[in-house]
């Protein structure tokens, strides 16, 4: 195939490549904040809210900057509760119902080394204000990993019936993870720039990671079988109109409120 | 739910370099990493450390109620054991 000429700008690759960032983060977050008052037991319940709020704190400075690249003066809010399903360009994976307890720590802790891999070499980075966001991202994501990565071991080695949970919830959750891995027109404009990151690279240090606590927490990788995708073109699943619902009420109920 | 109660650890957070770690709380954890784990989530979130042990509580050893008299009450009439007949410089803190 000859090379065409991207119909995109370098800006208008960046202000989407600095949403989807956001996006992942913020619902990410989001399916994570369900757990509030819910958790196993106390202290597991404040651990994870932690997170929540670490993910919720690097979507907001995300979309600010993504709101500064577009330029048509929109703000952290007006992209986080004003947007429709359609709009938002997260992955599938993130967007999954929260599940059982094993559902959650399996598809945080694939998340979470995805982020790490991510924001280390984001940190590279020639746009100066990503590489600083993902300076101060990657300080948290490892410890969200070291976190997860515990739980996983934790479960899958545990006992009879929290290592079959964790083979089920591996299973359900492994068709989502390709996605992230996946480069488009976006990603490659962003690589080429110095910009943004190689999903390939990080696919591969991924998978290493992966099995290492996979093999510890006595679990197998399941073999790649076919890939869901559509997150980034803002096709979803049927789960997403849903947590928009209940996560916009109050900004789409009272615009612009504040307290 | 969990009906079987997770062993309980005793906190020590240090607030800045050079101090001393001290007790703020305890948690319930599986296992020692855990224990710190959830030590950081709980008492070090609004930047009020920069250390932590955490040790399992049926490890310490504590005197009780009734050692009152035989441990304490001795040292009453002894305030000659204090270095309050010295003035300390204003320079030397945290005495």
């Amino acid at each position: 195939m000859a090379m065409s000429q991207s119909p995109l700008t370098e800006q208008q690759a960046l202000y989407q490549y600095t949403l989807r960032m956001a996006d992942n983060a913020l619902i990410l977050g989001h399916r994570l904040s369900e757990w509030c008052g819910h958790g196993p037991f106390l202290e597991e319940d404040i651990g994870m809210i932690n997170t929540a709020l670490d993910l919720l704190g690097q979507c907001r400075m995300l979309y600010s900057y993504a709101g500064e690249v577009e330029g048509k003066g929109r703000d952290e809010d007006d992209l986080a509760y004003h947007r429709d399903e359609r709009e938002f360009t997260n992955f599938l994976i993130v967007e999954q119902p929260k599940g059982d307890f094993a559902y959650t720590t399996i598809r945080q802790f694939l998340v979470d080394v995805y982020n790490l891999y991510l924001y280390t070499d984001l940190c590279e980075s020639k746009d100066q204000t990503l590489a600083a966001v993902a300076q101060k991202a990657i300080k948290e994501t490892r410890y969200h990993v070291r976190h997860t990565a515990e739980w996983v071991k934790r479960l899958g080695d545990g006992t009879e019936a929290s290592h079959e949970k964790m083979v089920t919830a591996l299973d359900e959750v492994w068709r989502f993870v390709n996605e992230m891995f996946e480069m488009d027109e976006v990603d490659q404009l962003m690589l080429d720039a110095g910009i943004g990151v190689d999903r390939a690279k990080i696919k591969e240090r991924w998978l290493t990671k992966v099995d290492e606590v996979l093999s510890e927490a006595t679990l197998q990788r399941p073999v790649e079988s076919y890939t869901r995708r559509g997150g980034r073109q803002g096709l979803h699943t049927e789960h997403m109109g849903f947590l928009l619902a209940e996560m916009q009420y109050v900004q789409r109920c009272n615009p612009g409120l504040a307290w | 739910m969990v009906e079987q109660y997770l062993p309980l650890w005793e906190v020590f957070v240090r607030s800045k370099r050079g101090m001393d770690h001290k007790h703020c709380g305890s948690v319930h954890a599986a296992d020692s990493e855990q224990a710190l784990q959830y030590a950081r989530d709980v008492y070090t979130r609004r930047m009020e450390g920069n250390s932590i042990w955490v040790v399992e509580a049926k490890h310490i050893v504590a005197s009780q109620p009734d050692d009152q008299q035989a441990f304490f009450e001795p040292s009453d009439d002894k305030v000659y054991r204090h270095a309050t007949f010295y003035d300390v410089p204003a320079d030397v803190k945290h005495m």
